[in-house]
């Protein structure tokens, strides 16, 4: 097989992968944001403070481990959904989207994984 | 072009998609910043809080829940279609979506106020 047709394999298997996360994490999604929007009907009653956030959820383990994998799946999500509209709506080069979402990627997970950290350590729900 | 096209629920279904994608994706970072004063500087997550309280800032958190209930919605739909074997319903599910975002923004507003 040529050298071009290579290439345009890789990237059909590329394109096919990332379809296919998008998608796994799509349905992951589709569970904890209607978990999350439960939560937060019932956590703004009454406001929202420090303390109550941290005595709802500080330490939690079933909530750290729900907030992780929330995490993951939308650093997974965002950035490829993100592509495609850089790529059909931008002059932007491919390479150039690729850069920008992988960075929009590691920044999403670092940003969410020091929240879940900290809040498990803190400690703190009953 | 004619134009046309967006004369369509479903071509207003992919720009809602798409914005509240964006929206959402703009959103997270501050979203987690001020989640992460919580436990670092406890007085500045309150002091926070206290200014979230305006009724402008309760709208556009108003605006953003409409914005997440939309983007999961339209999302389950398009699940539906790629993944679901085509059923006649599935032209109507936009409607659904509509309604069921903008009833969890009131349901929001409800609660807040």
């Amino acid at each position: 097989m040529s050298a071009p047709n290579d290439i345009q394999s890789r990237n059909v298997q590329t394109e096919a992968r990332l379809w296919l996360a998008q998608r796994v994490s799509a349905m992951i999604l589709g569970l904890a944001v209607v978990v999350h929007l439960g939560t937060i009907i019932v956590a703004v009653q009454g406001g929202l403070s420090a303390a109550e956030i941290v005595g709802r959820i500080g330490g939690n383990p079933l909530w750290t481990a729900f907030y992780a994998v929330f995490v993951l799946a939308i650093a997974v999500h965002a950035p490829i959904g993100l592509r495609s509209i850089l790529n059909e709506m931008t002059a932007l080069s491919p390479r150039r989207v690729d850069l920008l979402c992988f960075i929009a990627a590691a920044f999403l997970a670092v940003m969410g994984y020091r929240v879940v950290r900290d809040f498990y350590l803190i400690g703190g729900a009953a | 072009m004619s134009g046309q096209h967006r004369n369509h629920a479903n071509y207003w279904a992919f720009i809602v998609h798409r914005v509240s994608g964006i929206a959402l994706a703009l959103f997270l970072p501050v979203h987690f910043q001020v989640l992460l004063l919580a436990v670092r500087k406890p007085e500045s997550f309150d002091g926070f809080a206290a200014w979230a309280e305006a009724p402008m800032v309760k709208l556009a958190e108003t605006a953003l829940i409409v914005l997440l209930a939309a983007h999961l919605t339209g999302g389950l739909r398009l699940l539906a279609i790629e993944f679901l074997p085509w059923r006649d319903w599935q032209k109507s599910v936009v409607a659904i979506t509509a309604g069921i975002s903008l009833a969890a923004g009131l349901i929001y507003l409800l609660n807040v106020t």
